[in-house]
């Protein structure tokens, strides 16, 4: 009995420190929307340059209202994901490719290499000049920062599948295309997740930069058009609300990963 | 009648690195008969997994024959092979069931005899709480029984055990040695175990083929026949015979020969 109450104590214990935890947490964000109001209010930091809590809750509802915000948060969502997605499918479909022919791989890796390490903002300008400012364009925009890391990752994960595991397959009678579908994919779902939580970011952040120079539309669009016309309202609710699109869809593949571990 | 089930004749084979050459297996030659138990012992490193891989067709022959039934074995003509290695190599992304049936998935064999037997082997050896857990639920010993049961399914003509306890820590060895030697000679299964456990080898196989340190040529070959008086061979009886110990020196003293 009296391990028992030692062991309730302990879970009491852990318990008030998660809470204090997730307390301490939602009292910085308050204490530092607060702070910046009132700096904003009482003439400490130029309101007209950092805008202040109140007024970006304000331009929301009114971007909401007067220039259809939503339709803007939505072509960037749909860009995002569309990117987000074909990552997946040719990301997961080149490192399979070289999984199967290691020759091929051998002859890829500094092209890989090097075109992983390019800085992709520098591909974007080219990309509308190829592709035309179009939505296609910034969707691939956004894969591109994202597709090279992907098969980079993937593939090294596919050829670090223990080779007996293969061996066994082997045994069993089964062919290449038996350990690739048998082992190397199932046995490579957690790396996918991981490498799908780096991704969604990263497609993001592609999406963005296409929209800085190719867009009519989308928050990357928004934010260019508020700095050229001085709209700083506009543009640091533009960066909250990319802000929490990033959270949220980080969350997403989140609660994906986790429903998956918990399945197994 | 008296022909062997297995019979390898002659097998060389070097492994080729940029390093060099290396000379794994000289001139290789024993047969297995059928329902015999045979073990492989030699130094680590000898060239003994090598003799398995040639058997299942995992590498190609370099030089030398092996025949089966007496018949020359060809890449068009692959055995029906039980290949028992040193991790059970559960996939842990599926259940105990599924690790089984393998197999049968990948020779397209899941017609309902098959899956019965199946069924039959997983009742059979004590597994059927564990049908639907993961891998990871069960114990090393479990799990060897599964990796067994895996390799049962497809009622191989010839098992091939390549180290298969060496994972486990002593006092599960025994037992699940105990285990899986009771249940291939029960099933009547061909085997050769490969160790570098001697007391293993003795305790399990009525024959030991003795290989010298690498590149590995047979050293003897010493028939294990233990006076058990009435007692059924298992692995634990052959333990108890009196004449284990006189078969543990000499393969000891065969082993370190030249050392
Ligand atoms: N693919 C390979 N390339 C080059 N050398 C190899 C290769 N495979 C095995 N060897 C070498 O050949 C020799 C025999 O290998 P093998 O795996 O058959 O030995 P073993 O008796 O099973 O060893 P262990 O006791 O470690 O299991 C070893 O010295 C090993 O280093
Ligand atoms: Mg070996």
């Amino acid at each position: 009995m009296r391990e028992s109450a030692l062991q309730e104590q302990y879970r009491q214990q852990q318990k008030r420190r998660k809470y204090r935890v997730h307390f301490l947490r939602l009292f910085l964000f308050i204490l530092f929307l607060a702070l910046w109001e009132i700096s904003a209010r009482t003439g400490l930091i130029d309101s007209f340059i950092f805008s202040s809590p109140s007024q970006i809750a304000e331009t929301c509802i009114s971007l909401t209202l007067e220039e259809g915000l939503f339709v803007h948060i939505g072509v960037t969502l749909y860009e995002t994901l569309a990117s987000f997605l074909l990552v997946l499918v040719f990301g997961v479909g080149a490192a399979v490719v070289l999984w199967l022919f290691p020759g091929a791989a051998r002859v890829c890796e500094p092209y890989l290499v090097i075109l992983n390490s390019l800085p992709k903002s520098a591909l974007a300008p080219l990309l509308i000049v190829w592709l035309g400012a179009n939505t296609t364009t910034i969707i691939v925009s956004g894969m591109s920062v994202a597709i090279f890391g992907s098969i980079m990752n993937l593939y090294t994960g596919f050829s670090e599948i223990d080779k007996d595991k293969l061996t066994l397959i082997y045994t069993l009678g089964g062919t290449k295309r038996h350990a690739l579908f048998k082992v190397v994919l199932p046995g490579s779902i957690p790396l996918i997740l991981s490498v799908l939580k780096v991704n969604i970011g990263l497609c993001l952040v592609g999406v963005i930069i296409g929209e800085f120079i190719g867009a009519r539309q989308g928050l990357g669009f928004l934010i260019i058009y508020a700095s050229q016309v001085f709209k700083m309202p506009w543009l640091i609710s533009s960066i909250v609300i990319l802000c929490v699109i990033a959270v949220i869809l980080y969350f997403l593949l989140n609660l994906l990963e986790r429903w998956y571990t918990r399945k197994r | 009648m008296n022909q062997p089930l297995l019979e390898l004749q002659n097998l060389s084979l070097s492994y080729h690195t940029m390093e060099g050459e290396v000379a794994a297996l000289s001139d290789i030659s024993f047969s297995v008969r059928e329902g015999e138990f045979a073990a492989v012992v030699g130094p680590s490193g000898c060239g003994k997994s090598t003799i398995l891989n040639l058997i299942s067709g995992l590498l190609p022959i370099e030089k030398g024959e092996i025949f089966f039934r007496g018949e020359k074995l060809s890449k068009d003509s692959p055995l029906n092979i039980g290949y028992m290695l040193q991790k059970d190599h559960l996939f842990e992304w599926r259940t105990v069931y599924k690790n089984i049936i393998l197999g049968l998935e990948i020779r397209r064999q899941m017609t309902p005899e098959n899956l019965a037997r199946a069924d039959a082997l997983i009742d059979q050896y004590g597994l059927s709480s564990f049908r639907d857990a993961r891998p990871s639920q069960l114990s090393g010993g479990m799990r060897q029984r599964a990796a067994l049961i895996r390799t049962m399914v497809l009622d191989p003509d010839l098992m091939l055990l390549d180290e298969p306890f060496s994972a486990l820590d002593y006092q599960t060895r025994l037992s699940v040695a105990d285990d899986i030697g009771t249940i291939l000679r029960s099933a009547g299964k061909t085997a050769i175990l490969v160790t570098h456990d001697i007391s293993e080898a003795v305790s399990m196989a009525d024959r030991v083929i003795v290989l010298s340190s690498r590149p590995a040529r047979i050293r003897t070959i010493i028939p294990i026949s233990l006076s058990l008086g009435n007692t059924p061979r298992t692995p634990m009886t052959s333990r108890n015979a009196p004449d284990f110990k006189t078969y543990f020196n000499l393969i000891w003293k065969e082993l370190h020969a030249d050392a």
